[in-house]
């Protein structure tokens, strides 16, 4: 009951807060049509974002406090705080350094580009890098057992807690380096991940089209096929057919993660036919592809050279949302334990086996930081393609303000 | 001076596009007396919306007021607080819009749209706001004025919409109403009506108006005054007589001289000629809906027949029979002498080779993603089997023969160019093809006046140099007179009169003809009145039509 007195008592003091903001504004400025006309929501907004700030500066203060008990409360914040920081002095770097190197045509590209869509090229770049050099980059192999040594779960290598300062990130329960582990899933979570997106386009968005542009029964057929895989939970249905496939893979000796890559994509690959479905019927009712029929085009010219170019925007934005779904169900199939097989390191399965130690977040949150390394990996991947996602489209949308 | 009502001083307006801000308007003056009309002419890009608006003290997003003021009444609407202008907008100060279906919001009902304004302003309460709607209604000569306002926008036809939308702006009786194109979207007979209710309303009422258009004939009819804008220059102003008769500048003397371009008259057809394309008593239908009631005509080679008729008269489906995406149902289409099949899928390369189109919009008509270039090579290399040089040669060669400059023009994308370049290529690209027959749709219906004379000036000289046969779907007499050879009527899918042209524009005619011939405006300021004088309020437009 208190809370809710409470939470009234912040609003009305915010509530007058916004009015007196307003009103000094007027007087101060000499009646400025910004503030004279400056809706009540407006200053209420103003003033709200204020105290957040000053909340997550305070809150920001506590997390360095040298009481462990208060530090501890707001650890996680700290850690949020400062790697918002980093990542925006590191992205806006990352640009400038964009500006100067390169070709002309990629440094009028970098100068045009906003911070967010530089931070996601960055971490895309830095995630790529470590895909395809990880062999090179990670001081261990991902299934390499390590004789001797202890299994310590908290970063840092801070001999004091019991680390050894050769694994930064600490070495799992079996004596696996996390580090090497952490590099080697971008190969397989990621690879794999837009392996199945791409997949998943191919299907949805050639079928997508073909019904667009052919219509009738086709269209019918396709659609209501597509409606009734729909209809089934997906989340459930991979699940269920990764429990068949994987007596298959057995039997058939192909590896469960092709199947798991199949399952998916096509699961997937409905919302990609709705999609290009419905963007297809916007470009096929226009007089230029009338035009192309009636110079006698096959329907491979109408679909990829006449429709495709111009349905890249929507798709594009899709992919970039679509990979980021892929990519949380094959974490989530490998955190059920029917996705990626061990000893292939894997985000999803590198929650599900330190998952437990989140429990300890309120009092030894750096031994809670074990599961979320590898979710922090999977979020940051996640932001940086939406990021760039956002930015392509609205370079292709033709949006300049 | 009280008797001012709106007075412009020094108006500059900017928009931001290339990342900077470019001038829209550079400073024009602009003052209106209690009650009267102002027209507001110019081609498309010359500014006046955006001056329209800012009469409003309103800007788009992306263009802002750097200079100047706007004094409604003695109030400067450029400083007045949002509160202010809360009280001055749609009460004092109405807009009608050019698209009224796209005005209208197509959940609610009309009427309840209507009462919004008065309701709010606290002018009238609800149920007098809808009796008043009502007898607004009758004065705009809407048919069933009672019941009208319940239906929703969709339900009623766009000439009576976009009377709806002057009710709604006079339901507070504003002492300024600014119209935008109101009539641009409507066929001829259509657009009588609505000039004639808009006229009488805004004198009985004792309104100021400023009546945008690109329509000169139009404008004479309603304005007392004429401004003529270009590229956001005033260029002259004048009371409308002197103005139509008098016109000082020289770009006003090249917009009133657009209306006298007219193609000499060919020597009739030789008796037994093969026609290039024969449409043979054929009947269409849309699903159940029938369209086409047995339509035949010929055209022969090396001229134009126009297919003339309002909005649902059939004129575009006898086109989409033609080319064979709307097979008829019954009769057939002969290309030179040899019957074509129905459905384009079953036509050789050769005979889709040989009908060609372009089309109204040429926006929607070329593919965005495309370089013009590739547009017009496609064809080429498509039918004629060009590739490599020869390929680029020939398409070189063809933005010669449309005047555009092949080096330039041949990298760029379709919205790099204005709405007459991109009408040129979709020409070009229907030349490409070689063939013997084009089918022109509304072709100049979508441009400026001054452009769309350049687009019927290069058609007639290609069809002079490669002895082209040319349909034309228009709804513009005065296109069909600048071009035509041959005419034919159309009204409800039924072919209603058919002939050359000389026959066509001398009485005596079918009287749907006659109904389309007269209402087209002229210049002449008194026409409108005159017109009405002749054949009474019932007499024309939709009602007209009605009584056929």
């Amino acid at each position: 009951m208190s809370f809710v007195i409470n939470t009234i008592i912040c609003l009305a003091v915010i509530a007058g807060a916004a009015w007196a903001f307003r009103r000094l504004g007027q007087y101060g400025t000499a009646n400025a049509p910004q503030y004279r006309d400056m809706p009540f929501g407006v200053a209420f907004g103003y003033v709200l974002a204020l105290v957040v700030l000053v909340w997550l500066a305070l809150a920001y203060v506590a997390s360095l406090s040298s009481d462990t008990a208060v530090a501890n409360k707001f650890f996680f914040l700290g850690v949020a705080i400062n790697g918002f920081i980093l990542f925006s002095i590191a992205a806006w770097l990352f640009r400038m350094f964009g500006c100067h190197v390169g070709t002309q045509r990629t440094r009028k590209l970098f100068r045009a580009m906003p911070l967010t869509a530089s931070f996601g090229v960055m971490i895309i770049l830095i995630y790529a890098i470590l895909a395809i050099f990880a062999p090179v980059i990670a001081p261990y192999g991902q299934d390499e057992i390590l004789q001797g040594v202890a299994a310590n779960i908290i970063p840092g290598g801070d001999p004091a807690l019991g680390g050894d300062p050769a694994f930064p990130l600490g070495t799992d329960q079996i004596g696996r380096d996390i580090m090497s582990r952490l590099i080697y899933g971008a190969q397989n979570t990621v690879g794999i991940a837009f392996a199945t997106t791409l997949l998943a386009f191919f299907i949805g968005g050639s079928l997508g089209f073909l019904a667009a542009v052919v219509g009738g029964w086709t269209d019918q057929v396709l659609s209501r096929g597509v409606d009734v895989l729909m209809a089934i939970p997906s989340l459930i249905f991979a699940l269920l057919l990764m429990t068949i496939a994987s007596v298959w893979s057995a039997r058939l000796g192909i590896p469960l993660t092709v199947f798991m890559v199949l399952i998916i994509a096509v699961i997937d690959s409905t919302r990609v036919f709705r999609l290009a479905r419905a963007v297809g019927q916007n470009i096929v009712v226009m007089d230029y592809i009338e035009a192309a029929k009636l110079r006698g085009e096959g329907m491979w010219y109408l679909v990829f050279r006449e429709i495709l170019p111009n349905a890249t925007a929507p798709l594009l934005a899709e992919f970039g949302l679509r990979f980021c779904f892929v990519f949380l169900t094959i974490a989530a199939l490998s955190f059920l334990g029917v996705g990626i097989q061990p000893p292939l390191a894997d985000w999803g399965t590198m929650v599900r086996d330190s998952a437990a130690f989140i429990n300890y977040a309120q009092f030894a949150p750096k031994a809670a930081l074990t599961p979320l390394l590898a979710a922090g990996a999977i979020a940051l991947l996640t932001v940086a393609v939406n990021f760039v996602v956002d930015w392509m489209l609205h370079r292709s949308s033709g949006l300049k303000e | 001076m009280t008797d001012t009502l709106l007075e412009i001083c020094g108006l500059k307006l900017e928009g931001r596009f290339d990342e900077k801000w470019n001038p829209i308007i550079n400073g024009v003056d602009l003052t209106l007396k209690k009650g009267e009309v102002l027209g507001l002419i110019g081609e498309s890009g010359a500014g006046k919306s955006t001056l329209g608006l800012a009469a409003m003290g309103f800007c788009r997003d992306g263009v802002r007021i750097s200079a100047g003021t706007v004094k409604f009444d003695g109030i400067d609407l450029l400083t007045a607080s949002a509160a202010v202008k809360r009280g001055l907008l749609g009460k004092r100060i109405a807009y009608v819009a050019q698209s009224a279906a796209a005005s209208f919001n197509p959940a609610h009902r009309i009427i309840d749209q209507h009462v919004e304004g008065p309701t709010q302003h606290g002018v009238m309460s609800r149920a007098e706001s809808e009796a008043d709607g009502m007898a607004l209604y009758e004065k705009l000569r809407l048919p069933d004025p009672e019941q009208i306002g319940f239906r929703y926008p969709h339900q009623v036809s766009g000439g009576q919409l976009q009377r709806a939308m002057t009710a709604m702006a006079m339901a507070c009786r504003p002492d300024l109403i600014i119209f935008d194109e109101p009539t641009t979207a409507l066929d001829v007979t259509t657009q009588i009506e609505v000039l004639a209710s808009i006229r009488d309303i805004v004198k009985d009422f004792n309104t100021a108006a400023i009546y945008i258009t690109h329509d000169l004939a139009g404008v004479a009819q309603m304005a007392d005054r004429i401004k003529v804008l270009l590229k956001g220059d005033e260029v002259e102003t004048a009371d409308t007589r002197t103005m139509l008769s008098h016109p000082t500048q020289e770009y006003t003397k090249s917009l009133w001289a657009v209306r006298s371009f007219e193609r000499p008259l060919k020597s009739p057809v030789v008796a037994g000629a093969v026609p290039v394309v024969s449409v043979q008593n054929i009947d269409a239908a849309y699903g159940k809906a029938k369209v086409l009631h047995d339509v035949s005509f010929d055209m022969y080679e090396g001229r134009t027949v126009a297919v003339v008729g309002e909005s649902g008269s059939g004129k575009s489906t006898v086109a989409r029979c033609i080319t064979g995406l709307l097979p008829p149902m019954t009769g057939q289409i002969s290309f030179g002498g040899e019957v074509m099949p129905a459905d384009y899928r079953k036509r050789t390369k050769d005979q889709l080779r040989q009908v060609q189109m372009i089309y109204q919009m040429a926006d929607t008509a070329l593919n965005p993603r495309m370089s013009i270039g590739e547009i017009i090579a496609r064809p080429v290399q498509f039918y004629l089997g060009l590739t490599g040089k020869a390929k680029r040669a020939r398409v070189d060669a063809l933005l010669e023969q449309i005047e555009l400059e092949p080096f330039e023009y041949y990298d760029r994308l379709p919205s790099e160019l204005s709405g007459g370049q991109k009408q040129r290529i979709g020409i070009a690209r229907a030349l490409a093809a070689e063939p013997k027959f084009i089918i022109c749709d509304e072709v100049t219906s979508a441009l400026d006046q001054l452009v769309a004379e350049g687009i019927l000036r290069l058609l007639a000289k290609l069809q002079d140099e490669l002895k082209l046969s040319y349909m034309f779907i228009t709804h513009d007499l005065a296109t069909v007179r600048a071009i035509a050879d041959e005419v034919v009527v159309m009204k409800d899918g039924r072919v209603v009169e058919a002939g050359p042209k000389k026959e066509m524009f001398t009485p005596p005619h079918h009287p749907y003809t006659d109904l389309l011939l007269s209402s087209v405006p002229e210049m002449d300021p008194d026409w409108l009145t005159n017109l009405l004088q002749e054949r009474g309020v019932d007499n024309i437009g939709d009602a007209a039509v009605g009584k056929m």
